[in-house]
């Protein structure tokens, strides 16, 4: 990034004078200031990914004769003096375009149908989808999947024929059973089905771990190892239940509490 | 052997200068895959074997070199130092070549290019119209050099350039880069000294310098060919824009599909740090610099220099936004330098014979000079460099001798898929990259399609479009989902299946995908269909409102019928048609059943007397003719 990394700086966004930090990404200072800019790939603790171009906007600066650029702000970072406008005429032109092309991919997502109407679209303006699917490709699914250092799915084919899918379309070796794919997914398109003892998704099984405590079913022994190995704890670490293991904390202070001369606030 | 320093430099070509010197005459048989493909290999072969044992085989030598240019005509075979050009040369004309042309010094009429203009044979390759109009910069030395064989290359001025840089400070490097106006010849035309100096200025130890030789787009094959008949020019340059900028490693990346150029450099990287022209300490200056090359995995979209750098770095090659500059993070967000092989090839020129010698040539924004790839409906099909400002007019007509069988001309198709069709009417834009942009298309990767009247424009269209929808990468909204709709826009269009509004709909899905694609792959994608909807409109209203295709190339479209007062019965559109649906005796009236006819249209292209016409399909459904 540039020298002014560090510093803060000011942006105008839609007229309204807005402080950041250099090279934060202009989503996030909008959103900050209140600021609604739609998103349908964008998720914070993701990288940007700039895949929708939903959130475009027009950025100017003031040596530019009112020249003005058209950005992702999910991925565009800011810098002091910069003029955003994120509802031009042809800012929400593209959106519009965007938004006809994915109601006619996903014509039956209510996620998609809202966001369109927003924008004045009821019916798409191109063919609909013959076989409408409830996936965006927003690739939110296989991003968290990396991020977690697991990369069991990924987004396979070019052009109008990608889609996520495990590898060869077969039960994906690497998956070990976390449903982030499915937890982040904006349109609850992966299915799985989860009880006490088994979890299937992505076509693979998983065995259940209980947490001893309260005999949920809370982890599958291949995510129990997964993080295990990368957070170098022993597997026994995820035996209890998250809730559980909250309550066992409480307990200990508690029972510390009790004891002359120790605090469990950490005083002397 | 290595050549230890600079002045040694000038001894080992001198000597590779006078090893060549004692070749009276030289055979230079093109072995281009173009020419390969015609069976120039056998060729070669042949002038090998009946130059062996003879008296002559001391003093002339068969040469395989790059391509030629001229591919229409191959194979083709260069006598040195004669220039004697033979065209379209089989096996069996080799002895007599040998015996006349080699031994005896007489040329043959037969083998010689016989101009259509006017008639006449023309001896000597110089004089040529195809070659007498060009100007060679990045292709100079193919043709002329064993691309397999570096001491040819040195011999005829490789590393000049070079050995002269390393004489200079980057500094002075960058500035005559400057001078020379040299701009990306990949298509965009970005200033190639100013890439260079924020690279320079990027800070970080360890940078980049990249070859783009992913050329992917139809009817291109300039780098190709720069790479397969010169690839010591790419190994040149990129080591002088290392030096410039501070790099000390470079990376080839190109297309599987081009195995002779892979191997034609990789034998140049392996030769040339043999010589200490590359590796470390070359050319004893103390300059580190080893290229390696990288092969593509088969996608277009990784000629985009984005992809292009996620796919070196091991991942799947998709673009990503670039508001941060690969000089300053590219491959592995380190500062990058990546340039098209054909402005690397410029580079060694440019430093061996001054930035202002190439600021000569060109137009007052575009210097220098630019290879095309000249292909379509071209009487001389074939690759050609030519000083920019030349017109297309001078480009299709005097180098390319015209349209194929004289038909009338069209459009001419420039850029590639991220280009656009320029008419008739602007047939004397002089060409360069601020004109063609105007024009509505682009310099592009130099590619350029020459289309006749039997071309429809909104076909043209549909198949630039056809190719990027299997191109696109899926990324993005806009180009998967806009590309895959602008394209069942097009099936309708061509099938007889328009609807009101379907050119709106282009236009509004058009200016949605330009303003709204991840990288320039799906933001020009809509050049080819709103440069043929700016010159051709008409055409485009016919197929929507009329449901006509006024080429008659749209086979849902269009029905052909023989006008029985014009037939005089010889036969041709009968041998044409591949399905059998015309009848009829020589000498008498032919007729086409139209229950058996595609609408393909080869009777009318065969047709001498123009007695086989096309007309609307709707027309002959309304005779009540089945």
């Amino acid at each position: 990034m540039s020298t002014e990394a560090t510093g803060e700086v000011t942006v105008t966004i839609d007229g309204k004078a807005v402080k950041a930090r250099a090279g934060t990404f202009l989503l996030e200072v909008a959103r900050g200031a209140g600021i609604d800019i739609p998103t349908l790939c964008h998720h914070p603790a993701l990288e940007p990914y700039g895949g929708c171009r939903l959130c475009v906007v027009d950025v100017t600066e003031k040596g530019w004769d009112g020249w003005c650029k058209m950005v992702i702000a999910c991925q565009f970072p800011v810098k002091d003096g910069l003029i955003v406008f994120t509802q031009s005429e042809r800012v929400l032109e593209t959106r519009k375009v965007v938004l006809d092309l994915l109601l006619a991919r996903c014509p039956e997502t209510p996620l998609i149908q809202n966001l369109a109407a927003r924008y004045g679209i009821t019916e798409t303006s191109y063919q609909r989808n013959p076989d409408p699917t409830d996936c965006i490709l927003c690739a939110l699914c296989t991003r968290v999947c990396d991020h977690l250092g697991v990369s069991a799915i990924a987004t396979v084919n070019r052009g109008i024929g990608r889609e996520v899918a495990p590898p060869f379309g077969q039960a994906p070796p690497d998956c070990i059973g976390c449903l982030a794919c499915a937890e982040i997914c904006p349109t609850d398109f992966i299915p799985y089905s989860t009880s006490n003892s088994s979890r299937t998704i992505w076509g693979k099984t998983f065995q259940m771990l209980r947490c001893p405590a309260c005999g949920r079913a809370h982890i599958t022994v291949e995510q129990a190892r997964h993080f295990a190995g990368k957070g170098g704890v022993s597997e026994s670490y995820f035996t209890l239940c998250d809730a559980c293991k909250r309550a066992h904390m409480a307990a200990t202070f508690q029972r510390l509490q009790q004891v002359p001369g120790v605090s469990a606030l950490g005083g002397r | 052997m290595r050549i230890e320093s600079l002045a040694a430099f000038e001894g080992y070509v001198e000597d590779a200068r006078a090893k060549f010197a004692t070749r009276q005459s030289e055979v230079l048989v093109c072995c281009g895959t173009g020419c390969l493909a015609n069976g120039a290999a056998a060729v070669a072969e042949a002038f090998a074997a009946a130059l062996e044992g003879t008296p002559a085989q001391v003093k002339t030598f068969t040469k395989r070199t790059g391509c030629h240019g001229f591919c229409e005509r191959g194979p083709l075979v260069v006598l040195r130092p004669s220039g004697v050009l033979y065209t379209k040369v089989k096996p069996r004309d080799v002895a007599e070549i040998v015996e006349k042309t080699v031994h005896g010094g007489t040329a043959i009429p037969r083998l010689l290019y016989k101009d259509p203009a006017s008639g006449q044979r023309i001896q000597h390759y110089q004089e040529v119209p195809f070659y007498k109009h060009q100007t060679r910069v990045a292709m100079r030395r193919i043709g002329l050099i064993d691309p397999t064989d570096i001491d040819d290359a040195l011999a005829h001025g490789a590393y000049r350039g070079l050995a002269k840089a390393l004489t200079m400070t980057p500094e002075e490097v960058l500035a005559e880069v400057a001078t020379s106006g040299l701009r990306g010849r990949g298509g965009a035309g970005f200033p190639t000294a100013r890439k260079w100096r924020s690279c320079r200025n990027a800070k970080g130890e360890r940078k980049f310098i990249l070859c783009n030789g992913d050329e992917g787009d139809p009817g291109a094959f300039k780098d190709r060919s720069i790479m397969e008949g010169d690839p010591h020019s790419v190994l040149e340059g990129m080591i002088i824009g290392g030096w410039a900028v501070g790099a000390h490693e470079g990376i080839i990346y190109v297309r599987d599909e081009y195995p002779l150029a892979v191997v034609n450099l990789t034998l140049a990287i392996a030769q040339a740090r043999d010589r200490g022209l590359l590796g470390t300490n070359i050319l004893g200056s103390g300059f580190d610099f080893d290229i390696r090359i990288s092969r593509g995995g088969g996608a277009f979209v990784c000629g985009e220099s984005s992809a292009l750098m996620r796919s070196l770095e091991g991942k799947v090659g998709e673009p990503r936004a670039k508001y941060v500059h690969a000089t300053d993070r590219g491959l592995y967000d380190l500062p990058t330098v990546l340039n098209n092989v054909e402005t690397w090839a410029d580079v060694g020129a440019i430093l061996e014979h001054g930035g202002a010698w190439f600021a000569a040539m060109g137009t007052e924004k575009s210097k220098g000079t630019k290879a095309f790839s000249l292909v379509g409906k071209v009487k001389n099909t074939g690759l050609i460099e030519l000083p920019m400002g030349m017109t297309l007019r001078q480009i299709i007509y005097d180098i390319g001798g015209g349209v194929m069988g004289d038909r009338p001309f069209k459009a001419v198709q420039t850029g590639g898929p991220s280009g656009g069709c320029v008419p008739e009417a602007l047939l004397d834009l002089p060409v360069d990259y601020e004109k063609l942009t105007e024009a509505g298309s682009m310099m592009g990767s130099g590619g350029m399609i020459v289309m006749d009247d039997r071309t429809c424009m909104v076909d043209v269209a549909r198949y630039f479009l056809k190719f990027l929808t299997e191109e696109s990468c899926g990324k993005c909204v806009p180009c998967r989902e806009g590309l895959h709709q602008m394209l069942l826009i097009f099936d309708d269009l061509v099938a007889g299946r328009g609807r009101p509004g379907d050119i709106e709909r282009i236009e509004r899905l058009s200016r949605g995908m330009q303003l709204g694609s991840l990288c320039e792959l799906g933001k020009s994608a809509p050049n080819p269909v709103l440069s043929t909807l700016r010159y051709f409109r008409d055409e485009y209203v016919a197929h929507v409102e009329r449901r006509e295709c006024p080429a008659g190339i749209c086979r849902d479209l269009t029905t052909y019928e023989i006008s029985p007062e014009t037939c005089d019965g010889c036969h041709a559109c009968f041998k044409a048609c591949p399905v059998e649906a015309i009848t009829g005796k020589v000498k008498e009236l032919h007729v086409i059943h139209q229950d058996k006819c595609i609408s393909c249209g080869a009777c009318y292209d065969a047709c001498p007397t123009h007695a086989v016409r096309f007309l609307p399909k709707h027309e002959m459904a309304a005779r009540g003719v089945a």
